[in-house]
């Protein structure tokens, strides 16, 4: 028994860990499937944190700081579409722009405002996202098996976990079920083509942007305001990157690419909690080598020995109209 | 791929533009320094002040210098052939393993003038080897050198976090690092060089590694534009088919040239290392090999703009220092600021008043801007 709560334990730390990076990964579909390379998810996703914690703590509501995240994320996501789509930079220059800047003027204002060493105040309850605890949790706890797989697993957390899962059939619906999405895949695939058919690819790589940080700035209010009752200097940590190897191990899919997220993010919550201890038969792993583990598996997949992951067609060029 | 931009005289290509891109990333930060309420002229006075006014900022400004100078030409050699090397953050780390193994290994028995050639070929052989992996992967395997060497990189800090606190760490030390090295692994200084010139130094890091820094730079030039690799790498850089075309192997060109850029990437390791901590420590590069893009972009992928490029990012970097102890709402974070800004404008937005300026050059006078539109200028 003490064996099934700790899988519990690591399956529930795994819905957790791996939902900033389901966000961001997600928000990555859409630009990418737009043909617009993203390496800026993490800047977008730390300057989300940073203006959600911030708004959260100075308007006292979460929604606000939800909101304020979203609008500060679209923001810089617009930042990268000026550059990328409007005067054809090189994508991936302008992402590497992006993560400097989120990274430096975070920790500036955030010191500027509120004098804690890049922190932002630490948010009372009502400023963050509490656990929402479902009918029932609590009487079913003691049932063996249902009970703590309904009231750690299901029950007990907060909104922003569930709207992460949500997206994941709804990116399915808009991509594959949708007028925008069909053309958002084209436009990834051969925006002459829908250039062609009258319509505007860079407004449609625009709309793909702002999906992008929306999505980006969703997963910031997570860190900073569900995950961590405030913001912290750095806190994307590299989830930003996670976020991209999990796009491509998902080879650009929505189902897959929760599937890739809940990989990534029990790898690290088996890490976490193994710290430490022996494993059988292995001996001792280091931890170091868990945490290198998604960026090994992503190597490997990139390789082509799990299957072969191909980028959309037109991803990373900027689209010039025939003149 | 073709670039819908006139060609303008190669002063205005390579000086004006640049400078005014240059100009607009500074404005842009003047206001982040004018959001924090602090005066942005005189911000910009403190910075260069510190960075050149006394003997000691100068040594300074130009050590951190040495080190973008490296990273810096890393991310253009990959850069003429077409690649984007993103993973010189990596390379230089991972390259600090072999400089911590040969300089345990020897600075107890040899002199610096030995030790520091053997450490030399350990950081490019580590940096170079680190990528390796990607290149190959990119040339047969077809999967994006950007995503491998951003992987790459974060797999290099593991290594090292894990060899740190590992076998590199001395023994009953709780500090994930080595042990200070002994005098046969400390390279001599440069600051007398300064101080020739009248200038008082107390004590700044600048070293030995600058001179090979510029060693390096002109070496890549002779590369890039005197041999025939270097013109194989530019084929292939401007146009993939054409160079398959011409009979030069992708596989061979693509891995030797981000070999190159591995090797510098992982050189930029010997200056922090072995001139300044004297020892091998927890996330020495510290952002180096990013500052490389910057830098890179900057001096327009040529050595001799990268040198200046590298100086003007010695020069934030020192000025920097500087300006976070006299105005106490600034932190050295401003410095990333300034960095991704010059990035935004200086790389992605790098077009953006290129259509300007040729109407205006266009206007003055019409034969300097050639009509139609040149191929394989694009980026």
């Amino acid at each position: 028994m003490d064996f099934f709560i700790a899988i519990v334990q690591i399956l529930d730390s795994t819905i957790r860990l791996s939902v900033p990076l389901l966000l961001a990964c997600l928000a990555g579909l859409y630009s990418e499937r737009a043909g617009v390379f993203d390496i800026g998810l993490e800047g977008k996703m730390l300057v989300g944190a940073f203006a959600g914690a911030a708004a959260a703590s100075v308007l006292h509501s979460a929604l606000l700081g939800l909101g304020t995240a979203i609008l500060i994320s679209v923001a810089f996501a617009m930042v990268h579409g000026f550059a990328s789509i409007t005067h054809r930079g090189n994508q991936i220059v302008s992402g590497v722009a992006i993560n400097f800047i989120a990274a430096g003027s975070t920790i500036m204002l955030g010191q500027h405002w509120f004098q804690q060493g890049g922190r932002t105040p630490a948010l009372a309850p009502g400023e963050r996202f509490e656990a929402i605890t479902w009918p029932g949790a609590d009487a079913l706890r003691d049932v063996p098996i249902i009970g703590p797989i309904y009231s750690e697993l299901i029950s007990g957390h907060s909104i922003l976990v569930y709207f992460a899962f949500l997206m994941v059939p709804f990116a399915w619906w808009v991509l594959y079920r949708t007028r925008f999405g069909l053309r958002l895949r084209a436009v990834g695939e051969n925006p002459a083509a829908v250039d062609t058919a009258g319509i505007s690819v860079a407004w449609l790589r625009y709309r793909a942007l702002i999906c992008t940080g929306i999505l980006t700035g969703v997963a910031g209010a997570y860190l900073s305001m569900v995950q961590n009752g405030g913001f912290v200097k750095d806190m994307t940590a590299g989830k930003g990157y996670i976020a991209l190897a999990a796009l491509i191990f998902a080879k650009w899919k929505p189902v897959n690419a929760m599937f890739a997220c809940l990989l990534f993010g029990f790898l690290d919550a088996l890490s976490i909690r193994l710290q430490g201890t022996p494993l059988p038969v292995i001996g001792k792993v280091p931890v170091q080598f868990m945490q290198a583990l998604p960026y090994v598996l992503t190597v490997i997949l990139l390789a082509g020995f799990i299957g072969k992951a191909i980028p959309p067609r037109a991803g990373g060029v900027p689209y010039v109209k025939e003149r | 791929m073709s670039t819908p931009y006139a060609k303008l005289p190669a002063w205005a290509d390579y000086g004006l533009i640049p400078v005014i891109n240059l100009f607009v990333a500074f404005v842009v930060a003047g206001f982040v320094v004018v959001l924090v309420g602090e005066n942005p002229f005189r911000a910009a006075v403190i910075l260069v002040q510190g960075a050149f006014g006394k003997g000691t900022g100068i040594a300074f400004t130009l050590f951190y210098a040495t080190t973008f100078i490296f990273s810096g030409l890393s991310v253009a050699v990959a850069a003429h052939c077409g690649l984007f090397n993103i993973g010189g953050e990596g390379q230089g780390y991972i390259a600090g393993l072999g400089i911590g193994v040969v300089c345990l290994a020897f600075d107890s028995v040899l002199p610096w003038w030995l030790t520091f050639p053997l450490a030399i070929v350990a950081a490019a052989a580590m940096g170079a080897l680190w990528a390796l992996i990607p290149a190959y992967l990119q040339a047969r395997r077809g999967s994006h050198i950007v995503i491998t060497t951003i992987m790459f990189n974060f797999i290099a800090a593991s290594v090292m976090v894990y060899a740190l606190v590992g076998f590199l760490k001395p023994l009953g030390s709780m500090a994930p690092q080595t042990r200070t090295f002994l005098d046969g692994a400390q390279l001599p200084k440069l600051n007398w060089v300064i101080e020739l010139f009248g200038a008082k130094i107390r004590s700044a890091p600048l070293n030995v590694c600058f001179l090979l820094a510029l060693l390096m730079a002109f070496l890549v030039w002779l590369l890039i534009w005197r041999t025939r690799l270097g013109y194989e790498m530019r084929t292939y850089g401007h146009s993939a088919k054409a160079a398959r075309y011409a009979g030069i192997s992708e596989t061979r060109i693509v891995i030797i040239a981000m070999m190159i850029s591995g090797a510098l990437a992982g050189m930029m390791a010997l200056n922090p290392t072995m001139g300044d901590q004297h020892n091998v420590a927890l996330d020495f590069v510290s952002g180096a090999g990013f500052v490389g893009i910057a830098v890179a972009l900057m001096g327009r992928l040529h050595p001799v703009g990268i040198v200046l490029a590298a100086i003007l990012f010695g020069m934030l970097y020192q000025g920097g220092a500087e300006l976070a102890f006299e105005m106490p709402a600034i932190s050295r974070d401003m410095i990333v600021i300034i960095q991704g800004l010059v990035i935004l404008f200086a790389g992605a937005l790098e077009h953006m008043f290129r259509p300007y300026i040729q109407a205006l050059f266009a206007s003055i006078s019409p034969k300097t801007v050639g009509i139609e539109a040149v191929k394989g200028k694009g980026a």
